[in-house]
């Protein structure tokens, strides 16, 4: 296969990856950090302690983490069903992979906002903050450089579970080289994707180290 | 200012206050020491509930904190500064930034909020180090931040954990004088924790001596230098504790160049040798301290020593 060949399924491939992972990041986001500052709050010693609610998140948390992304992927089929009115193709993808990295970014959420000093939180209370205004000026913004690590983290997740998206006929970059360089021996093909998702990642963490590091003031 | 009766605080079996009245002069700088674990900390927590007391009630400029439901809680608040022993400041914000936190919290409008950050970083010395982040300023500088945060809302009273535990001495030095000065001149009621007698000598007119969740001595330090056998007393002045049979222990306010005891011996026919003694420079004044050895007619002498005020303490 030559260059000019390869050159547009390449860059089609990549457009679809990119779509998967950028619409999947958004919803997760939406969903996954109100799940993760959740789990703090309702915590034992949290801003208001509700351990029943909060077992309960635990347990469902946990059961996302649990499956493989390949068989949560299948397992949600008429769920995606219901939710987009199709099973295959980009945009069903971002179902699974919403419902696969939510109870992922969650966590890395919750380990973020646990890193915020309880001197600070307190001393917040004692100014006479509201939970609100406590979650909202100072737990997020003083986790905001652990929430973002935990975003690249996430996404660089996501670009990794949107490789079996190829499965469903998600398309990007993963259905790309198994389609061409695995089954019909396009070695090449196989060697480009490979570097490329390898420069993608790698561009994507420092992205998130740099802007991660720039937020930081400790 | 504050008044606090009957607290108690139980974490699960442990005691951490075990039935402490606690009263607050307005205007007075009052100090609670102790050993960490004496529940000096829960003590101050519970004064604006961070921590709930199992028993007892906390009124605070005549608002009983402890009946008050959730939003009107943080309203008083508001008005209750309190200082902490590692700054507690926002990283994410600058100087300026939180400076503003409460006055946020409060919703005071923006402009309104800029006057008074820049008003406030210039009573403690901090103009034109807004722009700064914390993690930028030295220990005393962070402190001061702090202070600035805790005066935004016009406290009546401001609480202080602990505020120069972290710092060095020099440092220290300049924090309680900033507290002494913000005391004076704007009439601030200050009730600090501490575990160093030293804050309590130099700035605190009024004290309580904490142990096991227990207030075990408490009154203004005039009074309480004043009284036979005094924890305070025998803390302030290393004197050999118990005092040597036959021995005298006098305790002198007031000016301490007033020549007592050359008096006694061209008055009475007495000897008089020192044991032991020293000055301390309190906030109220000095206060001398004199172990000494009578011999010969010892009786008049000790009345007269009585007479002009001296607190006559004799070992038996």
């Amino acid at each position: 296969m030559s260059w000019d060949e390869m050159a547009p399924l390449l860059w089609a491939a990549t457009g679809e990856t990119a779509q998967m992972v950028g619409w999947s990041t958004l919803f997760t986001v939406l969903f996954g950090l109100p799940l993760g500052v959740a789990l703090v709050v309702f915590d034992r010693g949290g801003l208001r302690p509700l351990p029943a609610v909060r077992s309960v998140l635990g347990f469902v948390v946990n059961v996302g983490r649990s499956l493989p992304f390949i068989v949560l992927m299948i397992a949600i089929i008429p769920f995606t069903r219901l939710l987009v009115g199709v099973s295959i193709g980009t945009a069903a993808v971002v179902v699974p992979l919403t419902v696969g990295a939510v109870p992922f970014f969650a966590r890395l959420v919750e380990t973020a906002l646990r890193e915020v000093s309880r001197d600070v939180i307190q001393a917040a209370q004692a100014m006479g903050a509201g939970r609100l205004a406590i979650v909202r000026k100072v737990l997020l913004p003083e986790a905001l450089p652990g929430l973002i690590a935990g975003l690249t983290v996430t996404v660089v997740a996501l670009i990794g579970y949107s490789a079996m998206a190829g499965t469903i006929g998600g398309g990007g970059l993963g259905d790309l080289a198994i389609r061409y360089g695995y089954q019909r021996f396009e070695t090449l093909l196989m060697i480009v994707t490979v570097v490329l998702l390898v420069v993608i990642v790698q561009l994507i963490q420092s992205l998130g180290d740099v802007v991660a590091r720039r937020l930081s003031h400790k | 200012m504050i008044q606090a009766s009957g607290l108690r605080k139980l974490y699960g079996n442990t005691v951490a206050l075990d039935g402490v009245d606690l009263h607050v002069r307005e205007g007075e700088i009052y100090g609670v020491l102790g050993q960490s674990g004496a529940g000096k900390s829960t003590l101050l927590r519970c004064v604006n509930l961070l921590e709930r007391p199992t028993a007892g009630t906390v009124t605070v400029a005549g608002q009983d904190l402890t009946a008050l439901p959730g939003k009107e809680l943080n309203r008083a608040r508001q008005r209750i500064g309190m200082i902490h022993q590692h700054f507690a400041l926002l990283s994410s914000r600058t100087v300026a930034g939180n400076v503003a936190f409460p006055l946020e919290v409060m919703g005071v409008p923006r402009a309104e909020r800029e006057r008074r950050v820049a008003e406030l970083l210039d009573v403690v010395g901090l103009a034109g180090r807004g722009k700064d982040h914390p993690a930028r300023l030295s220990g005393g500088q962070k402190q001061r931040v702090g202070i600035a945060r805790a005066l935004a809302g016009n406290p009546a009273v401001l609480l202080s954990d602990e505020a120069t535990s972290a710092l060095d001495p020099a440092t220290t030095e300049s924090i309680l004088a900033l507290l002494k000065r913000l005391n004076t001149e704007l009439g601030l009621t200050i009730l600090l924790i501490t575990h160093e007698m030293h804050v309590v000598k130099r700035v605190c007119d009024s004290v309580a001596i904490m142990a096991d969740g227990r207030v075990e001595e408490s009154g203004t330090i005039a009074d309480l230098i004043r009284t036979p056998g005094s924890r305070l007393t025998r803390e302030i002045f290393p004197l050999p504790e118990p005092a040597p049979a036959g021995s005298v222990t006098l305790t002198f306010t007031g000016d301490p160049q007033q020549p007592v005891v050359s008096e006694v011996v061209r008055k009475f026919n007495v000897d008089v040798s020192i044991l032991g003694g020293s000055i301390e420079d309190l906030a109220g004044g000095s206060v001398g301290r004199l172990r000494v050895s009578l011999t010969g007619d010892t009786a008049p002498a000790l009345d007269y020593l009585r007479s002009r005020g001296l607190l006559v303490e004799e070992a038996s």
